[in-house]
């Protein structure tokens, strides 16, 4: 798809790019290859370097080595975030619900608690949870990720309450449903239906933030792959963490490919008022620049 | 309460280093950002490709995972970077940041009436005379909310750092918690509060800015 920032390009100058194109690859493979050869120089393909992967030293079979990788690893990460990601939606909604109160003094703590959690670092609640209250690394870990998240979560939330016309809460009185009744099945669903992309988002960074718990000590997949390396010996750190990036990016990518279709499909079907913040952050399809690349 | 007053030049320390790593990392990501952003709305397929490319990748990539690589795996591939722990993590943080700058600029672009664009063609403007004179100006002041929210969160993220030598205020914390046993709460509520005074500034002028900016459009 062409943008409307310049024409679509004509003969001459289709044939111009096309070589521009050549030539910009070209000088890219070049880069890389050359970057690849320097390595390679240096031994890290060879082949006693990734052996790691396939036919491990020191007695192991490879099944331990990917056990202990994807089974300990990925699936430590993917336990704090399971555990997490649940009871910080809920825990969000709470509060998102909690900040709509009718008076003012009610609603104070629930704002401040928000406004406090979004202002400090993931790192710095799993060390509070860890030094502080003395959890064993997994708990410190979901705690962390659930205080912060909730409050995430919550600012979502109102931000797609915030969003939807005011009409909808205005029938929902007119027809004499009370003021919970109005919040849950009229606003609160269509709230969460606008605001599923941005949910989704932030669970990738749910996810991701997990890994902050290779500083406190929990053995998730970073971890697992220090301790493989120190295991097996410095030389395989190449192998190890190329395997342990692409399953991050497997992961990750995939959820953010899911966010992104949703939220063509949800674009699609309804078109509720656009809060500009939450929308222009998740801004891909329509737009002066087009999505694709 | 007394642990925080006793260590407060530590603290202060700490604080200023945190600051610095947010302003150093927060200037490189800046420009790197701004040069992605133009490639990723420009007519050269290439470029658009390479832009896209790294900003998937970046974000989806968690942060500790770069500090990871920057100072342990890059080394491996023969890049010796002639940096402290203090470099390395300015490093790290500008690479995963200039990714989120990037998207920021994107969509404050993207927030412009698409009408704009096409009038400015339509009177015969070039790419770049579009960009510069009619569009960038306009997203300039949609963009400044959101990109105060990517330094919030870099200020945040700096803390990544203390896991990997740096001794920034989350450093500091760490520090102050094995030397107090008994303070833990204490310590870690001082190094909340500093945390605090850099995060809250800046949202406060974000919610400032974009109130200024509302009713412009």
């Amino acid at each position: 798809m062409s943008s409307v920032l310049y024409d679509s390009p004509g003969p001459l100058a289709r044939r111009r790019e096309l070589v521009g194109s050549i030539v910009g690859v070209l000088i890219l493979l070049g880069l890389v290859g050359l970057g690849l050869w320097y390595a390679a120089q240096r031994g890290v393909f060879d082949a006693d370097r990734w052996d790691v992967l396939y036919d491990p030293p020191k007695n192991q079979t490879a099944a331990n080595v990917w056990r202990s990788l994807l089974v300990q690893g990925l699936g430590a990460t993917l336990r704090a975030a399971v555990f997490a990601a649940p009871l910080a939606l809920f825990l969000g909604l709470l509060l998102a619900l909690w900040r709509t109160a009718r008076l003012r003094w009610l609603r104070v703590p629930a704002i401040a608690a928000i406004e406090l959690f979004r202002g400090l670092p993931v790192l710095l609640m799993m060390f509070f949870g860890f030094l502080a209250l003395g959890m064993p690394a997994f708990q410190a870990v979901v705690f962390g990720l659930v205080i912060y998240n909730m409050a995430i979560f919550a600012e979502i939330l109102r931000a797609g309450l915030a969003s939807l016309p005011k009409g909808q809460a205005e029938a929902a009185y007119a027809v004499g449903l009370t003021r919970s009744q109005t919040l849950m099945s009229v606003l609160l669903p269509q709230a969460v239906r606008t605001m599923m992309p941005s949910l989704i988002a932030q669970l990738v960074v749910l996810l991701k933030d997990s890994s902050l718990g290779f500083i406190i000590g929990y053995a998730e997949l970073l971890k697992s792959i220090q301790n493989n390396s120190q295991y097996f010996g410095p030389q395989y750190l190449v192998a190890l963490f190329t395997v342990g990036a692409s399953i991050y990016l497997v992961v990750n990518l995939s959820l953010s490919w899911l966010a992104r279709w949703l939220e063509r499909r949800t674009s699609r079907t309804s078109a509720p008022a656009r809060d500009a913040e939450m929308v222009a952050m998740q801004a891909s399809g329509s737009g002066i620049v087009s999505a694709d690349t | 309460m007394d642990v925080i007053a006793d260590n407060l030049p530590a603290y202060l320390q700490g604080f200023s280093l945190t600051l610095r790593l947010t302003l150093y990392a927060g200037g490189l990501a800046l420009a790197i950002g701004l040069v992605l952003a133009a490639m990723r709305v420009s007519p050269l397929r290439p470029m658009r490709g390479f832009a896209a490319t790294y900003v998937e990748l970046l974000r989806n990539t968690p942060l500790t995972l770069v500090f990871f690589f920057i100072i342990l795996v890059a080394p491996r591939f023969g890049v010796l970077l002639p940096l402290d722990f203090i470099g390395f993590a300015v490093v790290a943080l500008t690479l995963y940041t200039a990714a989120f700058v990037c998207e920021a600029i994107r969509s404050g672009i993207n927030s412009v009436g698409i009408g704009q664009a096409e009038a400015a063609r339509a009177i015969g403007l070039t790419f770049g005379q579009t960009l510069n004179q009619v569009i960038l100006p306009q997203a300039f002041r949609t963009v400044i909310p959101p990109l105060i929210n990517v330094f919030i969160a870099l200020a945040k993220n700096t803390s990544v750092a203390a896991g990997f030598g740096v001794v920034d205020l989350m450093g500091t914390g760490r520090r102050l918690a094995t030397a107090n046993p008994g303070g833990v709460t204490w310590v870690l509520v001082g190094v909340a509060l500093g945390y605090l005074v850099i995060t809250i500034t800046l949202g406060a002028i974000a919610a400032q800015v974009e109130r200024k900016v509302a009713f412009t459009r």
